[in-house]
C-alpha cells in the first residue's frame, strides 16, 4: 500500500515537472505544444549520448540536454508556430502533432528503434529504508527521492519567477492580452521564446528523471508520459503552475493503485477517466481560476 | 510655432478586404490637445491603433518626432515616446494594480520605476489605497484609471485616449476629463477619442471628424462646437 503510494508519487512528480512545461506554454503563448513529450524523449537521448557515448559526467550530460532541449523549444516555436500566431487553435494543434511526428521520425533515423540502456544519473544520494528490520522493510530509492526533491524544487522556482521578476510579470500580461502587452513595450515574440526555451529546458530534467526510473529510451518514450503529464496539467487546471504540480502527483498515484489494484492493462482508462469525472464537475481543473472580467 | 509632433499622411487600413481607413491625414502638434470624433464604426480606434503599431497600414505615412513609424513595431514605438490607453481599457485583469503600473514602465530603467509609481499614485490616490489587489476585482471607473496611470508609467510625450469615459457614471466622466486637462497642463501632448463629443471639443484645441473612414470635417474644437452638421449629427441638435 505504502509501497504503490511511494511509486506514484515518484512517477507523479515526473508527471508534474513535464506538466509545468506543458501549463507554462500553455498559460503564456495558449497553445498545446503536443510536442513537448517528444522534447523529453530528444532531452533523454541527447544526456544518454553525452553520458555514455562522450563519458562526459553527469552534471555535465543533463546541462548538455538541458542546452539542446531550450534550443529546440526555441526552434520548434521559431519555425512552426510562431508563423501561426494569428491562425485558429485547430491549425496550431495539428502542426504541434506533426512536430510531434517529425521529431520522433529523427529520432529513428538517429538512433533506430532499439532501445538503449539508459544508465542511472540520479542515484547520486542514498536511499532511505523505513520500517527497518519489521519484516515489511519499503525502500524509498534515491531515483525517487531525487525526482520528488527536483519537481518541488522547480515548481517554487517557477512560482517565484512569475510571480517576483520582471521577465515573469511580463510572461502574465503576455498570456493575457498580446496587444496590451504591445503596448507596454513588452516585446511579445521574445517573451514566447523564453517561454519556450523554460519549457523545453525543464523538459530536458524530467527526460533524465524518467530515464533514470524507466531505463528504455526509445523514440516513442516521451509520447505516454507526454499525454499524461498533459492529462495532469488540464486535471490541475492548465496553466496554473500548483495545478500542474497537484495534477501531476493525483496522476501518478492514480497510475500505480490503478495498477495495483484494478489492473495494468486498464489503469490508462482509469486514469483518463478521473480526468473526466473531474472537468464534468469542475471544467476549469481542480486549481484552474476563472477568469473575472469587468465590462 | 509649435513642432509638429504626430504626422499621418494617406493612411489606408485594410481588415482583410474591408478598407476601414481610406486615405486620413491628421497632425497633431506639441502641446495640443487633438480630438478625432466620429459615430461607431467610424474607424477612430483602427486610426489609434495603427499609430501605435498594433495594426499595419496598407498604405501611407506615420511619422513621430520626425522619424517614420512605419515597420517599427508596438514595443518599440513606445520607446520613443507615445502611449495608447486603449479601447476597453485592457488591463491585466490577474496583476495587481502595482504589477500592472510597472508593466506600463516595461521599457524603462527599474531605477525610475517607484517614483513614477508615487506620481501615479498622487494622480489617482484610489490605486494607491488598492495597489496589493488584482485588477479584476476593481470597478469599472477605478480600471479606466489604471489604464491611464499604466499608459502614463511610459513617461510619453504624446498620449492616446480611446474613449476613456465609456462606460462610467457623469461623475466619474467630469473627473477624467479634469485629469486629461491636468496631464495636458503639465506638458503632455493628448490626442483623444471619444464618444462623448461636446465634452471632448470643449476641451480640444483642434478636431477632426471621421465618417467611415473619412475625414470629412476640421477644425478647432469651439468652431466645431458651433458647426451645424456637426451638431445634427454627433450633439443631438
Ligand atoms: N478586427 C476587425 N476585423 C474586421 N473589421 C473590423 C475589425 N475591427 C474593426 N473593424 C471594422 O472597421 C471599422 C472601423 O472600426 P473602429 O473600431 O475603428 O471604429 P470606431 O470608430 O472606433 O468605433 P467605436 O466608436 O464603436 O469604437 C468598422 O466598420 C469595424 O466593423
Ligand atoms: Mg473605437
Amino acid at each position: 500500500m505504502l509501497n504503490y503510494l511511494i511509486s506514484g508519487i515518484s512517477l507523479g512528480s515526473v508527471y508534474a515537472i513535464i506538466a509545468l512545461g506543458y501549463t507554462m506554454v500553455y498559460g503564456i503563448a495558449k497553445m498545446l505544444n503536443f510536442a513537448h513529450g517528444d522534447v523529453i524523449m530528444v532531452g533523454g537521448y541527447a544526456a544518454f549520448c553525452a553520458g555514455t557515448y562522450l563519458g562526459w559526467p553527469v552534471p555535465l550530460a543533463i546541462l548538455f540536454s538541458m542546452m539542446i532541449c531550450t534550443i529546440l523549444g526555441i526552434v520548434i516555436e521559431k519555425l512552426a508556430y510562431k508563423p501561426l500566431r494569428s491562425a485558429t487553435s485547430l491549425a496550431v494543434l495539428i502542426t504541434a502533432i506533426g512536430v510531434s511526428y517529425f521529431l520522433q521520425n529523427i529520432a529513428l533515423l538517429i538512433w533506430t528503434s532499439n532501445p538503449k540502456a539508459f544508465p542511472n544519473m540520479v542515484n547520486f544520494i542514498p536511499s532511505i529504508v523505513l520500517n527497518k528490520g519489521t519484516g515489511s522493510e519499503i525502500t524509498i530509492s534515491s531515483t525517487t527521492i531525487v525526482t520528488i526533491i527536483a519537481s518541488i524544487l522547480i515548481m517554487v522556482a517557477l512560482t517565484l519567477f512569475t510571480g517576483k521578476t520582471k521577465i515573469g510579470k511580463a510572461m502574465r500580461a503576455v498570456s493575457e492580452d498580446k496587444g496590451a502587452a504591445q503596448l507596454m513595450g513588452i516585446n511579445v515574440n521574445a517573451t514566447i521564446s523564453v517561454t519556450f526555451a523554460i519549457g523545453s529546458g525543464l523538459a530536458a530534467i524530467a527526460g533524465v528523471l524518467l530515464c533514470s526510473a524507466y531505463p528504455t529510451l526509445m523514440p516513442t518514450t516521451g509520447s505516454m508520459p507526454g499525454i499524461k503529464a498533459f492529462t495532469a496539467a488540464v486535471l490541475g487546471g492548465i496553466g496554473s503552475i500548483p495545478g500542474a504540480m497537484l495534477g501531476g502527483i493525483l496522476l501518478g498515484i492514480l497510475e500505480k493503485f490503478a495498477q495495483a489494484y484494478i489492473s495494468t492493462q486498464l489503469s490508462d482508462a482509469v486514469v483518463f477517466a478521473a480526468l473526466i469525472v473531474v472537468l464534468l464537475v469542475k471544467p476549469t481543473g481542480l486549481l484552474g481560476k476563472k477568469v473575472m472580467e469587468k465590462v | 510655432m509649435a513642432e509638429t509632433l504626430l504626422k499621418v499622411s494617406d493612411l489606408n487600413v485594410y481588415y482583410g478586404s474591408i478598407h476601414a481607413i481610406k486615405g486620413i491625414s491628421f497632425e497633431v502638434k506639441e502641446g495640443e490637445i487633438v480630438t478625432l470624433i466620429g459615430a461607431n464604426g467610424a474607424g477612430k480606434s483602427t486610426s489609434l491603433n495603427t499609430v501605435a503599431g498594433l495594426l499595419k497600414p496598407g498604405s501611407g505615412q506615420i511619422e513621430f518626432c520626425g522619424k517614420s513609424l512605419i515597420g517599427v513595431p508596438a514595443h518599440k514605438i513606445v520607446k520613443q515616446g507615445m502611449a495608447l490607453c486603449p479601447e476597453g481599457r485592457r488591463v491585466f485583469l490577474q496583476l495587481s494594480v502595482k504589477e500592472n503600473l510597472e508593466m506600463g514602465a516595461y521599457s524603462r530603467p527599474d531605477s525610475e520605476v517607484n517614483d513614477s509609481i508615487n506620481m501615479v499614485y498622487d494622480l489617482f490616490p484610489r490605486l494607491k489605497e488598492r495597489y496589493k489587489q488584482v485588477a479584476g476585482t476593481l470597478s469599472g471607473g477605478e480600471q479606466q484609471m489604471l489604464a491611464m496611470g499604466r499608459a502614463l508609467m511610459s513617461k510619453p510625450r504624446l498620449m492616446m485616449l480611446d474613449e476613456p469615459s465609456m462606460g462610467l457614471a457623469p461623475i466619474l466622466v467630469d473627473q477624467i476629463f479634469d485629469i486629461i486637462k491636468n496631464l495636458h497642463a503639465a506638458g503632455t501632448t493628448i490626442l483623444l477619442v471619444e464618444q462623448n463629443a461636446r465634452k471632448a471639443l470643449a476641451i480640444a484645441d483642434r478636431a477632426y471628424v471621421l465618417e467611415t473612414g473619412r475625414i470629412v470635417n476640421t477644425g478647432t474644437g469651439s468652431d466645431l462646437l458651433h458647426d451645424d452638421s456637426v451638431r445634427k449629427a454627433y450633439l443631438g441638435g
